[in-house]
C-alpha cells in the first residue's frame, strides 16, 4: 500500500536511519532500562532524558486489528478496506507498532500469530517498519 | 487579562484522597443551550461566539440571578470538532466586526476566550475569575466545581462551545499534507480514523468475552430514542428520525468494528451552566443539583494506543475514586450518563462504575435487558453524542435536568433521579462528576 513519504527530524533520525539499514531500534531509558514507543525527549516513567536507541529482534505478535473502510488519508483510500493491526514486540509486550500486514486479506487477520518486521519504502525513499506473518 | 489553564492541583486524580473537601457545597442550578446546526453557515448570529452568548444568557436567566452577580467564568477555549481554520483562508471581517473583537480575529469564530465573552457580554460587570478547562465540558465542570468550592468564585458560568466548518471531519490539517513528519508518522502513517483505537479495544473486548458487535444495537436504539426526547439536541431539532436495529446493522463500517452510528456526527452547539455555592443556591430559581465529587483520569497508554487491559484497569480506578470522594457506592446511582462518543467505549465506563453490579464483559448482555428511561436501570438517559450529536455535554445537561425533575419527556420514571454520574471523554483521560439531589 502506498504510504505517505516520511520526513525524519533530528529527534527521530536514528530510528529512521536504522529502518533504512534494515534494523528496528526502539528508544530505551538508561535509568529504568525500559523500552518506550513512541519515542519522547524524556522517559515517561522517570522523566530522565538519558535515552538510547536499542536494537530489537523485530519479532512480535498480533495483538488485535481493525479494518479501515473510511480512511482520512487520501492516498490510502483506493486500498480500502484494509487492515491495521497492532503488533506487540517480543522483547516487551507493552510496546506496540502498527501494521497494514501486507498480503493478509482485509478482515482475515490471524490474531495471536507471530510476525516479523520488514521494511517498506515510502515515496521519498525513507523506509518504515512493516510486518509479515511468520508461518 | 489573560486566562490561565486550570493548574493540576485542581484535579482529583488519585485514590485514597477521602471525601471531597467541598462535597455537597457546590451546586449546578442554571442550564442554557444554543440551537444546534450541522455546520456554520458563515453568519455572525450562528457563530460559536453568538451561540455561546445565547447559552450563557439562558443559564443566567434559568438560575434566576442578575448578570452582575456572576463573578466567574470557566470555559474551554478550543471549539473545534476536528474542522480547522485553514491557514490563509480569508477571515470573515463582517463577522469579526459584528462583535467586539479580541486581539485574535478568529476568537468567537474558530476559538473562544473568556476575554471575548466579557467584551461581548457587557452585562457581566463583576467577573473577577476566569479559567480555562481545556478539551471538554467535562473538564470545565470539574474546574468550576473546584473553583467554587475553593472560594475563587461564587456564581460561576461554565461554558463549552463548538464550531464545525465546511469540509470533511479530520480531512484538513495534517491529513491533507503529502509528507509526514517523523514522529507523527509513527502513529499516523497507517491511516486510522479517530474511532480506530476504540474499535480495537472493542474488538479485543468481544474476543475476550465472546461478544459481538450486533449486541450494541439496543444501546444505539435507546440512545437515539433518548436523543429525540432532548429538545436541545441535534437530531431532535434537525432530523427527527429514529434508528432501528436494521439501520444499525446495515450501516457502513468506518473502522470495523466501529460503524457509522458508533461514530458521532460533528455539529455546532454551545451549552452553559451556572454553578454556585450550596448556600446561595437555596434561593435561586431552580432546584440545586449538588456536586458530591469530581475526579479525573490522566492515565496514559504505555505505547501507541490503550489496550483493553489498560482501559479496564483505569475505568475501574475511576469508579473507585468517584465513589470514595462522594461517600457513596454503586448502589446509590439512580442513573449513569457516561460518555459515548464513540459508542463502543460506553460499556468500559459503565463496567468501571460497576453500575447495577455489571462486571467486566457483562455490559453487552445488560444492554439486552430494559435500559430505557422507564425501566429500573436507565443507561445513558441523555442519549449522549449518539442521540444528539458530538458535543460531549448532553450527559451533563441531562444529569442536572434529571435530578431537577425537569428532563421533560426524557425524565426517568423507573427509578427516582437522585444521584447520577456523568463524564468523559475517553476511558483513559477524562473528567467525571457525581451529581445529587441532596448535599449528602
Ligand atoms: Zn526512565
Amino acid at each position: 500500500m502506498p504510504k505517505q513519504a516520511v520526513v525524519p527530524d533530528d529527534f527521530t533520525k536514528p530510528y529512521y536511519d536504522a529502518c533504512n539499514q534494515g534494523k528496528l531500534v526502539i528508544q530505551n531509558c538508561k535509568s529504568c532500562n525500559i523500552l518506550q514507543h513512541p519515542p519522547a525527549p524524556a522517559c515517561r516513567e522517570c522523566n530522565a532524558s538519558d535515552m538510547e536507541w536499542k536494537e530489537v529482534s523485530g519479532r512480535g505478535t498480533i495483538y488485535e486489528y481493525g479494518v479501515i473502510h473510511d480512511c482520512p488519508v487520501a492516498s490510502l483510500q483506493a486500498d480500502q478496506p484494509f487492515n491495521v493491526a497492532v503488533i506487540m514486540l517480543d522483547e516487551d509486550q507493552g510496546i506496540q507498532m502498527y501494521s497494514h500486514l501486507p498480503g493478509v486479506p482485509a478482515d482475515e487477520v490471524p490474531v495471536g500469530s507471530k510476525v516479523e518486521v520488514i521494511f517498506e519504502e515510502t515515496p521519498n525513499g525513507q523506509k518504515v517498519p512493516e510486518w509479515k506473518v511468520v508461518n | 487579562m489573560v486566562t490561565q489553564n486550570a493548574p493540576d492541583s485542581m484535579f482529583r486524580t488519585q485514590e485514597g484522597l477521602g471525601l471531597w473537601e467541598h462535597r455537597g457545597k457546590v451546586a449546578a442550578v442554571g442550564v442554557g443551550h444554543s440551537l444546534t446546526s450541522r455546520r456554520w453557515d458563515g453568519k455572525a448570529e450562528t457563530s460559536v461566539g453568538a451561540n455561546s452568548i445565547t447559552a450563557l444568557r439562558q443559564a443566567i436567566a434559568d438560575a434566576g440571578i442578575s448578570p452582575d452577580e456572576v463573578d466567574g467564568i470557566v470555559l474551554d477555549p478550543g471549539t473545534t470538532t476536528g474542522a480547522h481554520w485553514q491557514e490563509g483562508d480569508p477571515i470573515p471581517m463582517d463577522v469579526v466586526n459584528a462583535f467586539n473583537p479580541s486581539s485574535d480575529p478568529l476568537d468567537g469564530i474558530a476559538k473562544l476566550s473568556a476575554e471575548w465573552i466579557l467584551k461581548n457580554m457587557p452585562e457581566l460587570t463583576n467577573v473577577k475569575f476566569t479559567m480555562n478547562g481545556t478539551g471538554c465540558m467535562s473538564k470545565a465542570i470539574v474546574v468550576a466545581a473546584q473553583a467554587v468550592g475553593d472560594g475563587l468564585t461564587n456564581n460561576c458560568l461554565v461554558l463549552k462551545g463548538w464550531h464545525n466548518l465546511e469540509g470533511r471531519y479530520y480531512q484538513g490539517g495534517a491529513n491533507a499534507q503529502q509528507g509526514r513528519p517523523g514522529l507523527a508518522a509513527i502513529s499516523s502513517l497507517w491511516g486510522t480514523p479517530a474511532s480506530y483505537g476504540t474499535a480495537l479495544q472493542f474488538a479485543a473486548y468481544c474476543r475476550k468475552y465472546g461478544k459481538t458487535h450486533d449486541m450494541m444495537a439496543p444501546f444505539i436504539i435507546n440512545s437515539r430514542r433518548n436523543g429525540l426526547l432532548f429538545p436541545e439536541g441535534f437530531w431532535a431539532q434537525n432530523r427527527p428520525e429514529g434508528l432501528t436495529e436494521e439501520d444499525y446493522l446495515a450501516a457502513r463500517w468506518i473502522a470495523k468494528p466501529a460503524n457509522l452510528y458508533d461514530n458521532d456526527i460533528p455539529i455546532m452547539a454551545s451549552a452553559a451552566y451556572l454553578f454556585t455555592t450550596a448556600e446561595r443556591a437555596k434561593d435561586m430559581k431552580q432546584k440545586p443539583v449538588y456536586i458530591l465529587n469530581h475526579v479525573s483520569s490522566r492515565t496514559r497508554a504505555r505505547s501507541l494506543t490503550p489496550t483493553l487491559e489498560e482501559v479496564e484497569a483505569d475505568t475501574a480506578r475511576t469508579g473507585r475514586m468517584l465513589y470514595e470522594g462522594a461517600g457513596i457506592t454503586a448502589d446509590d446511582l439512580s442513573f449513569e450518563n457516561m460518555y459515548d462518543g464513540f459508542t463502543l467505549f460506553h460499556q468500559f465506563h459503565m463496567e468501571g462504575l460497576r453500575y447495577r453490579g455489571v462486571q467486566n464483559g457483562e455490559a453487552l448482555d445488560f444492554y439486552q435487558t430494559d435500559i430505557s428511561i422507564e425501566g429500573p436501570n436507565p443507561v445513558s438517559p441523555s442519549g449522549g453524542n449518539c442521540g444528539s450529536g458530538r458535543t460531549r455535554f448532553w450527559m451533563h445537561t441531562d444529569s442536572i435536568q434529571q435530578i431537577q425533575q425537569r428532563a421533560g419527556a426524557r425524565q426517568i420514571t423507573g427509578v427516582k433521579a437522585e444521584i447520577g454520574v456523568s463524564g468523559g471523554p475517553m476511558p483513559l483521560g477524562g473528567d467525571f462528576t457525581i451529581w445529587s439531589s441532596t448535599p449528602g
